[in-house]
């Protein structure tokens, strides 16, 4: 991958950064853990541990916050992959929070904003001190002022008008009891990155990122499936689209689009080429306001 | 449905080049503009976050699309009409891929402008043509120079507003040259522009004619940087020691790390500090098999031929080009919060993977941005301020001049009961 006058290319760089953030941490954090969701991003982020630690293990325990809204491809996968790698994998669930009464269904149906409640609930039992998430800031104009190390309070909030200083590659992980860090390798990742590398990796991801075809219908101009979580209204009339998702999250707020990329090399074609951001083309919850995102954060969201 | 593919400007390519870079200079002198009108002329906007700042704008009331809203994504920061923490965005063009890091002009932000460049292979410095130098040009220019940011521009701004005025662009270029000769910085470019109509900023600007260099995206895709990083001192700070507790891999113990500086082979004679042991390098190898060198900023596990007790903190280096293994530090340092940094004052220490305590020896003078005289009368630094310091650690730092190796030459300075970052530092000299 290098020239000979010891240049790198941008992939490899971006590799290296990200080892040496999660190596980093798990010098410096007492009991880390890694978010997997089964998404294109966590993937990364997981294959980036294992070799962070080649040839040991990866020295931490995985979690998934499961909004009990899967898709069951990613499902299937996440499993999977947790069992090739012998890592453990700690589930924090929406669904048995709410039976427990600790959070409750919010009318609309979407369990994007109470899952930060069960996730922050999950980091406290498990003593998570530092929880490494796959977001990038190329995703949403707050994310992209965040930290590669992003310091929360004991409420698991971000402050973003007052974050660390971060230089250099010199991270600062020191936290008092109860706070915790999130930290984010794939911070200066962008998704056509992401792709490039799962290519070049040869890294598996969940079926429903290559086109396919699905019964979906219209709504706000995106293309849901037809699925238990999410049905047509009155006048949304389904029919089968060739579609693949482009973020896999909550399946009732996460849209799919028209696509005949069937292939990694067709994907990577047509991250290049698109005119929308992944989250602009495929996520409900961020069409709230102007600061949605920013809001979440502040509450705890990754 | 996605929008049906249209020609792009970007190849797909992973093999690019990579470079970094930072905006720097006072508040609304149009860093973020300039941003926006980079992204948006080089088509690295996508139809979504276009619509959604056209939307604002409109909201707002501004006259066009204020393209600063592109960066300036925190709520305060659209309330306010400024940037408050950096932003980081990327773009790539056929030649190469960019890292922005958009930073605050204001000087309570100082911090986070800092941040921001101390990563960046170049920085552009924008002046406002109507207002010349300010003092907070010259605090941005100097700190850039400070973090030795190698490459630097200077973006004369607003030349709408002076009539494309060759005159304000000379007189300005004149009085930042001044300035910056006093400075340690290597490479300066200076291009008059308008951020807000785009002169000059991916294609020469047809109302300068008097200007005959190159535009800022070209010279950003042309900027020669590959000679930037130190291959010649070889620094490789121990990270993490990765020990397999599995039958398969019993005796393996590889020392994890990103290289700081120099070529690392296979066979090398190495000395590792601060013990002073001296080995050879039985083999450098990653997740994806054996590489036969490596070299900054590669993550590498460097495994060495005798059994000696190395650890995070550790650095590997050569028997005839060492580091300074030193306590008595002195450094130029970057003070970031509102209690002053004085004499007597206790804090924690990072620098490379080491981790330490430390005690302010003596603030030996405070610079004054504007003038760059030393004030030896100071005694203390305050929040924003620029000082030389001499310190004494509880442990031994493998310290180099931070003009060597930056990466070698930082760190930073931790409140122990706040856990903040409060400081920057940049080593001038151990003992
Ligand atoms: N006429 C004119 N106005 C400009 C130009 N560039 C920026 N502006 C205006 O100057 C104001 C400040 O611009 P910003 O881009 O927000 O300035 P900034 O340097 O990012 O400010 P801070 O980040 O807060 O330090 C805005 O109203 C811009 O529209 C220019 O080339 N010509
Ligand atoms: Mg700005």
């Amino acid at each position: 991958m290098t020239f000979h006058d010891y240049q790198l290319t941008q992939i490899d760089i971006l590799e290296s950064e990200s080892i040496h953030i999660i190596r980093e941490v798990t010098a410096e954090l007492e009991r880390p853990a890694l978010l997997f969701s089964g998404g294109k991003d966590s993937i990364v982020m997981l294959r980036l541990a294992e070799k962070a630690f080649w040839p040991a293990p990866i020295p931490f325990p995985v979690m998934h916050v499961d909004t009990g809204h899967n898709f069951p491809e990613v499902l299937d996968f996440r499993d999977r992959r947790v069992a090739e790698l012998g890592v453990n994998l700690v589930v924090a669930s929406v669904q048995d929070a709410i039976d427990r009464g600790v959070v409750r269904e919010e009318p609309n149906g979407s369990r994007n904003r109470i899952q930060t409640p069960v996730l922050l609930e999950a980091v406290e039992k498990n003593r998570f001190t530092a929880l490494f998430g796959g977001a990038r800031r190329d995703e949403e104009k707050a994310r992209a002022k965040e930290r590669v190390f992003s310091f929360r309070d004991e409420f698991g909030q971000w402050d973003p008008k007052d974050q660390r200083p971060e230089l250099w590659n010199l991270y600062n992980g020191r936290i008092h009891l109860g706070e915790s860090i999130r930290i984010f390798p794939l911070s200066n990742w962008t998704e056509l990155d992401v792709w490039q590398y799962i290519a070049r990796e040869r890294i598996e991801v969940p079926s429903i990122y290559y086109a396919h075809e699905r019964e979906v219908f219209s709504r706000d101009g995106m293309l849901f499936a037809n699925n238990e979580f999410c049905r047509p209204r009155d006048g949304e009339d389904t029919f089968i689209g060739k579609v693949r998702y482009r973020t896999v999250g909550d399946a009732t707020l996460t849209a799919a689009v028209g696509s005949d990329a069937d292939t990694i090399e067709k994907i990577i074609e047509e991250v290049a080429a698109t005119r929308l951001t992944e989250r602009g083309a495929t996520r409900g919850d961020d069409r709230v306001s102007e600061a949605a995102m920013e809001d979440r954060k502040k509450e705890g969201y990754f | 449905m996605t929008a049906a593919p249209e020609t792009t400007l970007v190849e797909p390519s992973a093999n690019m080049d990579l470079l970094r870079f930072a905006t720097a200079g006072s508040v609304d002198d149009g860093k973020s503009t300039l941003i926006g009108r980079l992204l948006f002329d080089s088509k690295s906007i996508f139809t979504d976050q276009l619509e959604s700042v056209e939307r604002t704008s409109q909201e707002r009331g501004d006259e066009y699309t204020n393209l600063a809203l592109l960066t300036d994504g925190l709520r305060a920061e659209r309330e306010q009409g400024i940037t408050i923490d950096v932003a980081y965005r990327y773009f790539a063009t056929p030649r190469r891929k960019f890292i922005i890091a958009d930073t605050p002009g204001h000087i309570q932000y100082t911090r986070n402008m800092v941040t921001g460049a101390s990563t960046a292979d170049l920085a552009i410095v924008l002046v406002d043509a109507r207002k010349g130098l300010v003092e907070q040009s010259r605090r941005h220019a100097f700190i850039v120079s400070l973090l030795r940011v190698p490459h630097l521009v200077l973006a004369v701004n607003k030349m709408d507003l002076v009539d494309w005025s060759e005159e304000v662009f000379e007189q300005i270029s004149h009085d930042f040259t001044n300035f910056a000769s006093k400075l340690d910085i290597p490479d300066l470019t200076a291009v008059p522009i308008s951020a807000l109509l785009g002169d000059n900023i991916v294609s020469r600007s047809e109302n300068m004619p008097w200007y005959d260099g190159p535009s800022l995206l070209h010279h950003l895709e042309h900027v020669h940087h590959a000679s930037d990083r130190n291959l010649v001192d070889v620094r490789f700070p121990v990270q993490y020691v990765i020990r397999p507790q599995s039958t398969q891999h019993a005796d393996y113990r590889g020392y994890a790390g990103q290289v700081a500086g120099g070529v690392l082979k296979k066979g090398d004679e190495v000395m590792v500090l601060p013990s002073g042991l001296t080995t050879r390098i039985a083999g450098i190898e990653t997740a994806d098999g054996p590489v036969a060198e490596a070299y900054a900023p590669m993550s590498v596990t460097v495994r060495l031929e005798d059994e000696l007790d190395v650890s995070r903190g550790d650095m590997i280096c050569r028997p005839h080009n060492q580091p300074c293994v030193a306590q008595d530090i002195d450094a130029m340092v970057c003070w970031m919060t509102d209690a002053p940094l004085v004499p007597g004052q206790k804090l924690a220490i990072k620098h490379t993977t080491r981790s330490a305590r430390t005690v302010v020896k003596d603030v030996q003078y405070r610079l004054d941005v504007n003038s760059l005289h030393r004030d030896e009368g100071a005694g203390e630094l305050g929040l924003n301020d620029v000082g030389r310091v001499r310190l004494r650690t509880t442990a031994p730092l493998l310290a180099d001049e931070y003009r060597r190796n930056r990466i070698t030459g930082g760190f930073i300075l931790v409140d122990e009961s706040t856990n903040r970052t409060v400081g920057a530092g940049m080593i001038t000299g151990a003992s």
